[in-house]
């Protein structure tokens, strides 16, 4: 080995006894930093899992979804739109697609009812989402009432529950048949909630839309791009809020290890005096606190970073569910699928490395240039 | 403002550092003031002691502009879904003025802070310390350099708003606006490799030549700039086309992504080593006659010149080899 190489060898292995020996004050650092760390990280890995499940979603969502506004707001489409919508060139199919919210009062849960665009249900049939399912302790071939809005209860079959496989989408979801559904919301004839475009080269979605615009100036296309933008955007919104309010925690932290830092003990002061007596210069010193700093940082970061994994993936995140979901009564109930992304680890390395680092130069260069005559005698 | 965690890590890293940087500085004008190596009193005594503060924290600082600088390329390359239209970190680089001037900024820092470090290394070789105005002279060409940077940067994350239609890789860098990446993608392959392998071949004699002689440091600086930046034109013109395996597809930051199995950092990596091994090299020259450095400086340029080598050959072995077994054949 080369004598450089052998140089650092030997002060970390120095460092790594010196720091054993005062295990107590290491232990107490340890745990705050990789408590921050787990903090970040679980914050990180959670918002970024939702996220690319969000995208993973989106991947089959219909690349075009016109909706018509009226004074702002989402209003049924006439039909007739969508004979002209697929007169465009470049569009290969519009389907009309019928949904609604419904209220259940007495549970206080909010159902999404959507109208199947296939013959896959018969009149009178529905297929439920697992958590639905759950919540009204239903079953294949039980019968399930709901108010239409004429006031008058409808009694469906459920013919079919979903699998908690897919939970996500579907948790809160009633499929119907369209006429079902237009009788118990009493959708006029001739209009849809919204239409479904496919287009034929992904290159002319941006096209297709603004020829809809010109041709109803009253409809709004929503692209599956501006769907995946709007999720990023407020994914990593709310991520980035939650991190601003944990960054007092991290200012907090790098006050805790400045101090930490300046703050030496009688017993590491004579230590240092004896190491420099004994012909340590003061670089030598710096690169032991170096050290000292590299292995704490490390050390904490590994715990804290496997401790979000722990509370992520396999607990699904019990500590901030609540903040970065939403709220709702019915609540799909998932595990998010382990991934970890370099760029990720790297945001937190920075983020709670750099500022641990940064805090403890300055104080470990005090320590470093102590006089070693005055520390031996335990002046000061 | 963009509230993303890539974005708020560069905040904090970029200020933490200049804060940091501007603070060594200030200690690096007292110095430049109160230097004087023949005295003993208190005060010298305290300034030789914060000479060793000063190298710690640049030492800090060239590891943390290393890591901010691949972040920041890859904070763009998150954030580009946000711009319509931009399809990599150029679209995001290309969204408002400050964004190619913040990665040059950071790339000069990490530059100045490796050449700062080699220096530095020089100086406490010798008991003397007779390089310690020119390491603070250089420290204060790198604190406006930094604080430049984290101007641009704060200014680049508080002027980015997501949807404001940017050029994408595709059309800026099929060669048709002038910007300097466009004309850096609108340089004809072939030339521009030719002139790039004679620049590296070159370089390469010359620091052979100083690590047998130890002499022509200051051409090796110059040659090392200049494999540094033909380099990167003819990674960019010619040799990222034979890993993207596309005619058309010229862009700088797709070879850091995993489909492209992250070779980018490798080959980044290798030119800025040689650049600041190179110009370090050069950079010493000029002190290798002042006392105490006679025999310090001679051995330190020659293992830089060598260090310099290896980096250029293993850049100019890989860029070949991916030339030659690529699929792509260009016309």
């Amino acid at each position: 080995m080369t004598p450089a190489l052998d140089r650092q060898r030997n002060i970390l292995d120095f460092t790594l006894s010196s720091l054993l020996r005062r295990r107590g004050k290491l232990l107490s650092l340890v745990f705050i930093y990789s408590t921050v760390v787990f903090v970040l990280a679980s914050i990180m890995f959670f918002t970024h899992a939702l996220r690319r499940e969000a995208q993973i979603l989106l991947a089959d969502a219909p690349e075009l979804v016109v909706q018509r506004m009226v004074g702002g707001r989402h209003d049924p489409i006439p039909l007739e739109y969508a004979v002209a919508i697929s007169e465009i060139r470049g569009v290969s199919g519009v389907q009309p697609r019928f949904w609604g919210y419904y209220y259940d009062a007495d549970l206080g849960a909010n159902y999404t009812l959507q109208a199947v665009s296939d013959n896959s249900l018969q009149t009178g049939n529905i297929a439920i989402g697992a958590g639905l399912a759950q919540l009204r302790g239903l079953g294949n071939g039980d019968a399930f009432s709901l108010w239409g809005s004429d006031g008058q209860p409808r009694t469906f079959t459920v013919s079919r529950v979903f699998s908690p496989a897919s939970d996500l989408l579907t948790t809160d979801l009633i499929m119907t048949t369209e006429g079902d559904l237009r009788e118990l919301f009493n959708f006029s004839k001739g209009t849809a909630t919204d239409l479904s475009v496919a287009v034929r080269n992904p290159r002319e979605v941006q096209t297709v839309a603004e020829r809809i615009v010109e041709l109803f100036p009253d409809c709004r296309p929503i692209t599956r791009e501006d769907i995946q933008r709007t999720y990023t955007a407020v994914f990593d919104w709310r991520s980035g809020i939650l991190l601003v309010t944990a960054s007092m925690a991290i200012w907090a932290f790098v006050i805790f290890s400045w101090d930490r830092a300046s703050g030496i003990s009688a017993s590491e002061r004579q230590e240092i005096g004896i190491l420099k007596s004994t012909g340590w210069a003061t670089e030598d010193i710096l690169l032991l606190k170096l050290w000292e700093g590299i292995i704490v940082s490390l050390t904490s970061f590994l715990l804290g970073l496997i401790g979000a994994y722990i509370h992520i993936f396999f607990f699904s995140a019990p500590l901030f569910t609540s903040v970065l979901k939403g709220w709702a009564t019915l609540y799909p109930s998932f595990r998010l699928t382990p991934f970890i992304d370099y760029y990720q680890v790297a945001i937190l390395f920075v983020l709670s490395v750099f500022p641990f680092l940064l805090a403890t130069i300055v104080p470990s260069w005090r320590a470093a240039i102590i006089d070693p005559d005055n520390a031996m005698r335990g002046g000061a | 403002m963009i509230l993303q965690p890539g974005v708020i890590a560069l905040l904090l890293a970029s200020l933490g550092t200049t804060g940091l940087l501007l603070y060594a500085a200030g200690i690096g004008i007292q110095i430049l003031r109160g230097w004087d190596v023949t005295s003993s009193n208190e005060q010298q005594l305290m300034l030789e002691r914060k000479t060793a503060l000063v190298s710690s924290i640049i030492a800090i600082l060239l590891g943390f502009q290393i890591a901010t600088l691949a972040l920041f390329i890859y904070t763009a390359d998150a954030l580009h879904p946000l711009f319509t239209g931009s399809m990599c970190a150029v679209g995001t680089l290309n969204v408002n003025p400050f964004g190619y001037p913040t990665l040059l900024a950071k790339l000069a820092c990490t530059v100045i802070s490796g050449i700062w470090l080699i220096l530095n290394r020089a100086d406490n070789r010798s008991s003397s310390s007779p390089l310690t105005r020119t390491r603070f002279l250089w420290l204060l060409a790198l604190a406006p350099l930094a604080t430049f940077e984290s101007v641009a940067l704060v200014t680049f994350f508080m002027k980015l708003k997501p949807n404001v239609i940017t050029s994408c890789c595709g059309s800026l860098f099929d060669g048709g606006q002038a910007t300097l990446s466009s004309v850096l993608a609108g340089l004809t392959p072939l030339p521009t490799a030719l002139v790039f392998y004679i620049t590296a071949i070159a370089t390469l004699i010359s620091s052979l030549y100083t690590w047998r002689t130890g002499r022509g440091s200051r051409i090796l600086a110059v040659g090392s700039v200049a494999t540094f930046i033909t380099g990167i034109a003819a990674l960019i013109a010619f040799f990222c086309l034979y890993y993207y395996e596309i005619p058309t597809h010229h862009c700088p930051f797709c070879l850091l992504q995993p489909e492209y199995g992250r070779i980018g950092f490798l080959l980044y990596g290798l030119l800025i080593a040689g650049v600041i091994t190179g110009c370090g090299s050069g950079a010493l020259e000029r002190h290798k006659t002042k006392p105490g450095l006679t025999r310090v400086i001679p051995p330190l340029q020659r293992r830089l010149a060598i260090f310099a080598a290896v980096s250029f050959t293993i850049y100019l072995t890989l860029v070949t080899y991916q030339a030659a077994v690529s699929s792509f054949k260009s016309g």
